[in-house]
């Protein structure tokens, strides 16, 4: 396929504007970067859950006239990292609240004189009793926030929850569990810090320059002007480089500082998995009520996460957990209570679906166990229950556009053949004899795109294009690209909005002295939202270009089309030749544009109600699977999907976002599993954290459904984190079609699926299978 | 001591200490920063690099132990900024997001192209069974390489 040159890039597969330079190893990511008299720095961190410092001591016959130490007392603002409660300190002063806490900086010529000096730093604790699990953190053991040690509460209700139960013909409960998980971007975390005479300049691997820009200037006085943050090339994030960055950034540059050199930290794995935020842990638990035939009356759902020993982001991933928590399916009575609690562990943070994925294997396996309790196949108790346009949501959202729910069940349940390979399996399982049982299950669920309630209408999301003296259009925004296509997407919008080349289209780097705040790159909201913003940006730009030409020509009006200007059906000139000329002529030519909510979509913050999300995604996924009825292992041999994402901008990158999110939630379903022991992590290597290779990976079949979406840009929605809702709750309902066992609790280990077949009859249990 | 290596089909001479690893005489002496540390202890394959025709882990191996050997790396692939046809595969098919795995990808791809011409999709997945991707759930690593392959057959 030759590079794409032509015009309506929107649609098309477009080669990735970075992609060469990916391709041939010039990219270059923050480890690549080398800066003249730059120092490596390493934190030294807290090895107790709980506990004050009782002292430090740098050990007194090693040579430190070779070290820079920093610590708390050089922050020159203060000692708290800027998010939304302020509540988590750069650097302990004295008390220690998890494993991990970063509390001294050291910096050094080379990486071994730095490892060399941290071995001679002594700290002393005065252990404290640590709060480590859920449960310990409600019972109060130590109450170590507030009063009750609850972070954060949401109440959802909607209709009348006791009238619901009223006209239930059956109750079912259950509890689900759903486990820590590591983002595990190939690329770890790292940053340089330059010091400059008044300003500080931090480039590194990133998903929000404008978190760190926002940290730095707090915790050095810095003006915004003075402040200055540069994305690197980013191996991967995932919401992993959401929020922790801007610690990062903070400790090189209070070592730069401190200095007066620049100063460079890359974390190496085990430091990476340790010490930065994971997807929060929860027990979440449904009581519902069904009439016989299947209907949701009432549901009552509980949910508590485990937030770690700072606030950080966990009210917003609460937020979302609680707002998807019934599931896409219409239930007139509800009350959905949600809570985060303390713990003295790392603080849990953003991972791609931001408390979605947490609920959604939740609210799929109760819907397996209503259509067993009931004996109803778990495809028809969906397609009784599931909202279409119209129907209304558990916060009182009416859907009024874009609902593809149906289409995407039917394409997944379709193409896959679910329904017949159902009962050859059911008749091939009835027999009871195989040591090798197949099974095969489905997941039904939404995602909302964009921050949640009036987020987006606070962050008035900006965004601008620029026409430079080349005559090309050069796009300006915060948004960063992680691989998931950012600069690619953007510039396909852009050239269908003016009218001109795919390749006449270019994209800022993302240096906050140089691009406006976009808002962070999370909440799939980069292409349907900031998206938008660019096209508004671009239309701008357009209007002004083809008003000077008009003017140029004596026309009453002009219009690009194809990168040319015309009028009446003329050409006047080429896109290039005016934009260089309007530059020569009137100077500068850059519009702005900021995001603003779709007509009609209205929030209620304190009845937490309304509509959430100005639009939802959709997705269906069918897993099939192999059960060792000997090892209890279970393979995933493959995977349906079909995802309602709007229009797709560039195909191959949106199936690349679905395929790579799925294979992430196989991981979470079965793999993945941090090991604690007293609030230190057992197994932060990739030795010993499993994430899936590409012979764990199912095959996989991705299905894009296109209901397009009035308001996003050529009606495309978001994608990022719809996959990651789907696979594991498939996957665990194949589980269930192969053996009979219900695992409530993830990832299916073969010691969790041994356990719950032991539970089932005694004739299956062990080497009773024969 | 003196290592020589022909890295790239250019011979090498350097002064290194004899237990320094591979990667970092690639990254630090001869500033080839294509190759990357994802883990410092061979799981992820960020870091593959041929030598002598065999892929491994550069993180593993102290350069005393490949000295006068041949070294292939993700640099080495494009001729005059031209991408090769694997490359190219890669970048059609989207085997490439966030490009952090790629270059190990690349080279255990070849790796395996240079053994057999014609892979199956099977095939494939073993030869990249020691490279970790976050990003694409493999599909697309998997089509770029069967693509590759099909492009230098004909």
């Amino acid at each position: 396929m030759p590079n794409f040159r032509g015009f309506m890039a929107v649609g098309q597969n477009v080669l990735r504007k970075e992609g060469h330079a990916k391709l041939t190893g010039e990219a270059r990511y923050i480890d690549d970067i080398t800066v003249d008299g730059m120092l490596f720095g390493k934190t030294i961190r807290s090895t107790v859950p709980r506990g004050r410092i009782r002292s430090i001591e740098l050990d007194p016959t090693y040579d430190w006239s070779r070290i820079v130490v920093a610590d708390h007392r050089d922050i020159p603002g203060a000692n708290y990292v800027a998010l939304i409660e302020n509540d988590q300190p750069l650097l302990v002063e004295s008390e220690v609240y998890h494993c991990y806490e970063p509390i001294l900086l050291i910096a050094a010529e080379t990486k071994d004189l730095v490892e060399e000096a941290a071995r001679h730093v002594r700290i002393d604790y005065e252990e404290l009793s640590p709060v480590l699990t859920i449960e310990d953190s409600l019972a109060c053991v130590e109450t170590l926030h507030g009063t009750d040690n609850v972070f954060k509460r949401f109440l959802i209700g909607r209709g009348d929850i006791d009238r619901g139960f009223a006209a239930a013909d059956r109750i079912v409960e259950g509890e689900y569990r759903v486990p820590h998980q590591e983002q595990l971007y190939i690329e770890p975390q790292g940053m340089i810090a330059i010091p400059g005479e008044n300003e500080m300049t931090v480039m590194g691997s990133m998903q929000c320059p404008y978190y760190v820009h926002k940290a730095l200037k707090q915790l050095f006085n810095l003006s915004d002007e003075n402040a200055i943050v540069i994305q690197t090339t980013t191996g991967g994030g995932f919401g992993g480089k959401e929020e922790y960055p801007s610690t990062i950034a903070a400790h090189a540059a209070l070592l730069a500082r401190k200095a007066g050199r620049p100063v460079k930290i890359i974390y190496d794995r085990a430091e990476d998995i340790a010490s930065t935020t994971k997807r929060h842990p929860g027990v979440v638990r449904h009581r519902t009520g069904v009439t016989r035939n299947g209907r949701l009356t009432a549901s009552e759902i509980d949910i508590v996460l485990d937030g770690g020993a700072y606030i950080t982001l966990t009210p917003v991933v609460l937020s979302r957990g609680a707002i998807h928590a019934l599931g896409p399916y219409r239930c007139d009575n509800v009350r959905i209570i949600a809570r985060a609690v303390y713990t003295n562990t790392p603080p849990n943070g953003a991972f791609r679906g931001f408390g979605a994925p947490q609920v959604a294997f939740a609210y799929e396996m109760q819907m397996e166990r209503i259509a067993a309790e009931l004996g109803i196949e778990p495809l028809e108790l969906r397609r009784i229950n599931l909202l279409r346009e119209g129907d209304i949501t558990a916060t009182g959202q009416r859907l009024s556009w874009s609902v593809g729910s149906e289409d995407v069940l039917n394409a997944a349940v379709g193409r896959s053949r679910y329904e017949e390979k159902k009962r050859d399996i059911e008749a091939e399982n009835a027999m009871g004899i195989a040591c090798r049982r197949r099974g095969i299950g489905l997941s039904f669920f939404f995602h909302g795109a964009g921050f949640t309630g009036g987020g987006e209408a606070k962050m008035k999301a900006q965004a601008g294009l620029e026409i430079t003296a080349e005559g090309r259009a050069r796009v300006l925004s915060g948004s960063t690209e992680i691989g998931q296509g950012t600069r690619t997407i953007f510039c396909q919008i852009v050239a269908d909005e003016l009218g001109i080349g795919f390749d006449d289209v270019e994209i800022e780097e993302p240096d906050t002295s140089r691009v406006p705040d976009s808002g962070p790159t999370v909440a799939s909201r980069t292409t349907m939202v900031v998206g938008r913003v660019v096209q508004f940006a671009a239309r701008e730009a357009k209007e002004k270009l083809t008003s000077f030409v008009a003017e140029r020509f004596g026309m009453p009006e002009a219009k690009l089309v194809e990168g040319e200007f015309v009028a009446n059906g003329k050409a006047l000139a080429g896109f290039q030749e005016m934009a260089r000329e309007y530059i020569a002529q009137r100077g500068e030519l850059k519009a702005f544009a900021r995001y603003a909510s779709p007509p009609g979509i209205d929030w209620d913050d304190d009845a937490y109600s309304g509509d959430a999300y100005p639009v939802y995604s959709w997705g269906a996924d069918v897993a099939e699977v192999e059960v060792d009825m000997d090892t209890f292992e279970v393979t995933c041999t493959r995977i349906t999907t079909a995802q309602d994402i709007g229009r797709a901008i560039h195909p191959v990158l949106a199936a690349g976002q679905i395929e790579g999110g799925t294979l992430q939630a196989v991981g979470y379903g079965l793999l993945e599993e941090l090991v604690w022991d007293r609030g230190r992590i057992v197994n932060n290597r990739l030795t010993n954290y499993i994430i899936p290779t590409s012979l764990d990976a199912p095959d996989m079949e991705t299905l894009i459904v296109e209901k397009q979406y009035p308001h996003g840009p050529f009606g495309a929605k978001g994608v990022g984190e719809l996959p990651m809702d789907g696979a594991a709750p498939a996957i665990a309902a194949a589980v269930f079609s192969a053996t009979g066992a219900f695992v409530g609790e993830i990832p299916i280990t073969p010691e969790r699926l041994q356990l719950a077949i032991e539970k089932l009859e005694p004739q299956i249990n062990t080497d009773g299978h024969r | 001591m003196r290592a020589a290596l022909i890295v790239n089909n250019v011979p090498r001479d350097i002064s290194v200490p004899p237990m320094k690893r591979l990667l970092d005489v690639l990254r630090e002496d001869l500033h080839l920063t294509g190759t990357k540390e994802g883990c410092g202890e061979g799981e992820c394959g960020a870091c593959s690099v041929i030598v002598d025709g065999l892929v491994i882990n550069s993180c593993l191996v102290p350069v005393c132990q490949v000295n006068g050997s041949t070294v292939l790396t993700v640099e080495g692939l494009a001729s005059d900024g031209r991408l090769n046809p694997l490359q190219q595969a890669f970048l059609e098919c989207g085997g490439a997001q966030c490009g952090i795995c790629t270059p190990g990808m690349l080279i255990a791809a070849r790796a395996l192209l240079d053994q057999n011409a014609a892979p199956t999709r099977e095939d494939i997945k073993e030869a990249i069974a020691g490279n970790l991707c976050r990003c694409t759930g493999y599909v697309k690593i998997i089509d770029a390489i069967e693509q590759a392959a099909l492009a230098t057959e004909t």
